[in-house]
């Protein structure tokens, strides 16, 4: 089974306004195509992220698929029962009591009043409103009426689910809710399309992830590389960099040819799984001899939070080194389980201390990159979806154990006299 | 495996659009649902509640009998005056109830229609038969009314539901044509009831067709409510005043107006969801 959707659409709002006033539309006027040559193919089970900033044509998008809006151009194809979330609690009206807005809100949704009926307590059991769900929803805070909307929404079992930034609202609880309900529906085998401005969510949620930019398809792959992709838009920094003879960045000491990140296997990537060691490789030329010299870098994350600070000398092959002139290669090596998600840059200085002032050659920005976690379980996250704080996220070692165990036998028999001790990784 | 599976096709539609009635019926719960949350919230909070259902058509009647029946004397056919004008105004205020809610229904639904799909005709549809309660009570003053003046009802009677009908797929129609209208240019919700008001008066609710010779009677029977007013009485009240001529006419320019208001509509209905 495939949904197949190739598109053309457009929303000529002030067209439409032109004709409806009766005014001629004259060359004055202006064609917004709120998509533009847009075509793909979502297979069954897939769950695809549509991320872009504002105004790129990602509600449009999933307008035209919910059948709100009709396209100008092109078709849609789809296979396999529709269910659209663009809102959440589309319909509650709030003298009705929470009951009556399930049973409204429900059929609505597309749901049959009999599924409703079966689902009704598994609804009412998701939303934690049971002592609450006779009153009139005007009544509920506004975290209540959230839940029981979403609660309805998300027994919605459609073939294709269509979502649009419903976890924009809602506390970090509710968001941790919706995620976890989503994650279940991409389990079942459900195809998904989600489109969210939340990085982290469309990262652990999604397999592929698609990227619009007024209203064309700027990416379309694996979703770390498109994340990340849209992370650095704006800016020129990729994983890797290098220069020409006369415009790299030198002084009298030494001069760079070339930044790179990669991976174990000497891969230039702009994507890490945070599990994973990263590289960053830095070719260079010495020009003058006998000067201290040492590379090294700085990694800040995407606040601009300098983590830490790096330079060869710690090599030991590099102690007290005065290098001669020539070609070389350095790489720091950060390891796997180290680092946190997110983005992050890398300065590199070549630092060589002939007399005071030292002198360095500076590259700041000189690589970014993206680490990301698949939430796959054998990383510090584990399988947790959400928020992880810290700046940095090292694989710690925890020993447990049991103090001062009091003289007596568990049920089982176990004499606990002897003490436990676990240890574990986290 | 792909035996029944739902495929969907979504492309642009130009011009005049099909009705697609049977989306319609799949729809129906929904329809259901929305006339039924119509009703409830109508009689929530409410002090008086179903009374209201009463009040209008009741007071109408006696305002009427006062002025029309007893100081301008106008003439009700050989029954008395009261009864004569609320057997007429118990359809006419379904009527213009249906009317007025179903020329609204997609801008106070605009909401709806934004985030989520639907047929739009559910919209108009729901708001009409949402006056289906109002309606009953009121008729189950009309019955009390009958036993007090101590006319019985007549075999025609099983006329009435078709006449009830009648009087729906006028709102409908007319309905159709407004809340369409209304999303365009919103000064259409101000024009309603004054059209109304108009309306009321060029029915036979306050006075009979009969003042009017006969061929201007059966053209006059264009306006479809006159079909529905003349029928409910003829049908409850027995006036032996012929008017089956005049239903025919009533019920032609319904169903004109009904199918026409469906098709625009329909062929306006991709706009509705920017525009409104």
């Amino acid at each position: 089974m495939r949904d197949s959707l190739a598109d053309i659409a457009t929303a000529p709002l002030s067209r439409l306004m032109h004709f409806l006033r009766r005014q001629p539309v004259t060359g004055a006027g202006e064609t917004i195509w709120a998509l533009d040559g847009l075509s793909f193919e979502v297979k069954r089970g897939e769950v695809v992220g549509i991320i872009g900033r504002n105004g790129a044509g990602k509600s449009t998008l999933l307008k035209i698929l919910s059948r709100i809006t009709e396209p100008t151009q092109g078709y849609a194809e789809m296979h396999g029962r529709v269910g659209s979330l663009l809102e959440v609690g589309t319909g509650f009206h709030p003298e009705l009591t929470g009951r009556e807005n399930i049973y409204l809100n429900g059929a609505i949704l597309g749901m049959r009043k009999v599924e409703i009926e079966s689902k009704f307590d598994e609804i009412v059991a998701f939303s934690g409103v049971e002592k609450f769900i006779d009153t009139p929803v005007k009544h509920y805070s506004s975290g209540m009426y959230l839940r029981l909307a979403f609660a309805v929404a998300a027994h919605l079992e459609p073939e294709i689910l269509l979502v649009d930034e419903v976890l924009a609202v809602g506390d970090l609880e509710f968001q941790k809710k919706c995620l976890g309900k989503m994650q279940d529906v991409g389990k079942h085998g459900r195809t998904v399309l989600f489109v969210s401005h939340n990085m982290q969510a469309v990262s652990s949620l999604c397999h592929r992830a698609i990227l619009l930019d007024g209203g064309k398809i700027a990416a379309d792959g694996v979703v770390e590389e498109v994340v990340s992709k849209y992370l650095r838009w704006g800016t020129n920094t990729t994983g890797e960099v290098k220069w020409q003879f006369d415009n790299a960045p030198a002084n009298d000491v030494a001069r760079l040819i070339r930044i790179r990140a990669c991976d174990e296997q000497a891969v230039t990537r702009d994507s890490f799984d945070i599990r994973k060691p990263i590289g960053v490789e830095i070719e260079y030329q010495v020009v003058k001899p006998n000067i201290w010299f040492t590379p090294s870098i700085q990694v800040a994350n995407e606040l601009g939070v300098l983590l830490f600070n790096s330079a060869a000398q710690i090599d030991p092959d590099w102690e007290n080194c005065y290098p001669e002139p020539g070609l070389y290669r350095s790489t720091c090596w950060i390891p796997g389980n180290f680092l946190a998600e997110g983005l992050l840059t890398v300065r590199v200085t070549l630092w060589g201390f002939s007399r005071p002032p030292h002198k360095g050659v500076v590259v700041h920005d000189a690589v970014m990159f993206h680490v990301y976690d698949n939430i796959e379980g054998d990383s510090v996250r584990g399988r947790t979806t959400g928020g992880y704080p810290g700046v940095v996220r090292p694989k710690l070692e925890w020993t447990t154990e049991m103090m001062d165990p009091p003289d007596r036998k568990t049920p089982s028999g176990l004499d606990l006299k002897s003490g436990l001790s676990v240890r574990t990784l986290f | 495996m792909t035996s029944n599976v739902k495929v969907t096709m979504i492309r642009p539609t130009s011009g005049w659009v099909s009705l697609k009635l049977r989306e319609l019926w799949e729809y129906r719960e929904l329809l259901y649902f929305l006339t039924w949350r119509d009703v409830k919230v109508r009689y929530k909070q409410t002090a008086l509640g179903a009374a209201w259902a009463i009040i209008q058509p009741f007071f109408t009647m006696i305002v009427f009998s006062l002025f029309f029946g007893r100081l301008a004397g106008v003439p009700s056919d050989g029954i008395p005056y009261p009864i004569f004008s609320y057997a007429a105004l118990v359809p006419w205020t379904f009527f213009a109830h249906g009317l007025a809610q179903s020329s609204d229904s997609l801008v106070n639904s605009a909401n709806l229609v934004k985030k989520v799909y639907f047929p739009r005709l559910v919209m108009p549809i729901a708001s009409v038969t949402g006056g289906a309660v109002d309606f009953a009570l009121a008729f189950l003053v009309l019955l009390g009314m009958m036993l007090y003046f101590g006319i019985l009802p007549t075999w025609n009677i099983i006329w009435l539901p078709l006449l009830l009908l009648l009087a729906l797929v006028t709102s409908l129609g007319v309905g159709l044509w407004l809340t369409t209208l209304n999303v365009q240019y919103r000064d259409v919700r101000y024009v309603v009831p004054f059209l109304t008001q108009l309306w009321l008066f060029a029915t036979p609710v306050a006075y009979p067709s009969s003042l009017l010779p006969e061929p201007w009677r059966t053209l006059y029977g264009l306006n479809p409510m006159v079909g529905v007013v003349e029928g409910f009485r003829w049908a409850l009240l027995g006036t032996n005043n012929t008017p089956k001529p005049v239903i025919l006419a009533s019920s032609l320019a319904a169903l004109l107006l009904l199918v026409s208001g469906a098709m625009y509509f329909r062929r306006l209905e991709k706009t509705f969801a920017d525009v409104v």
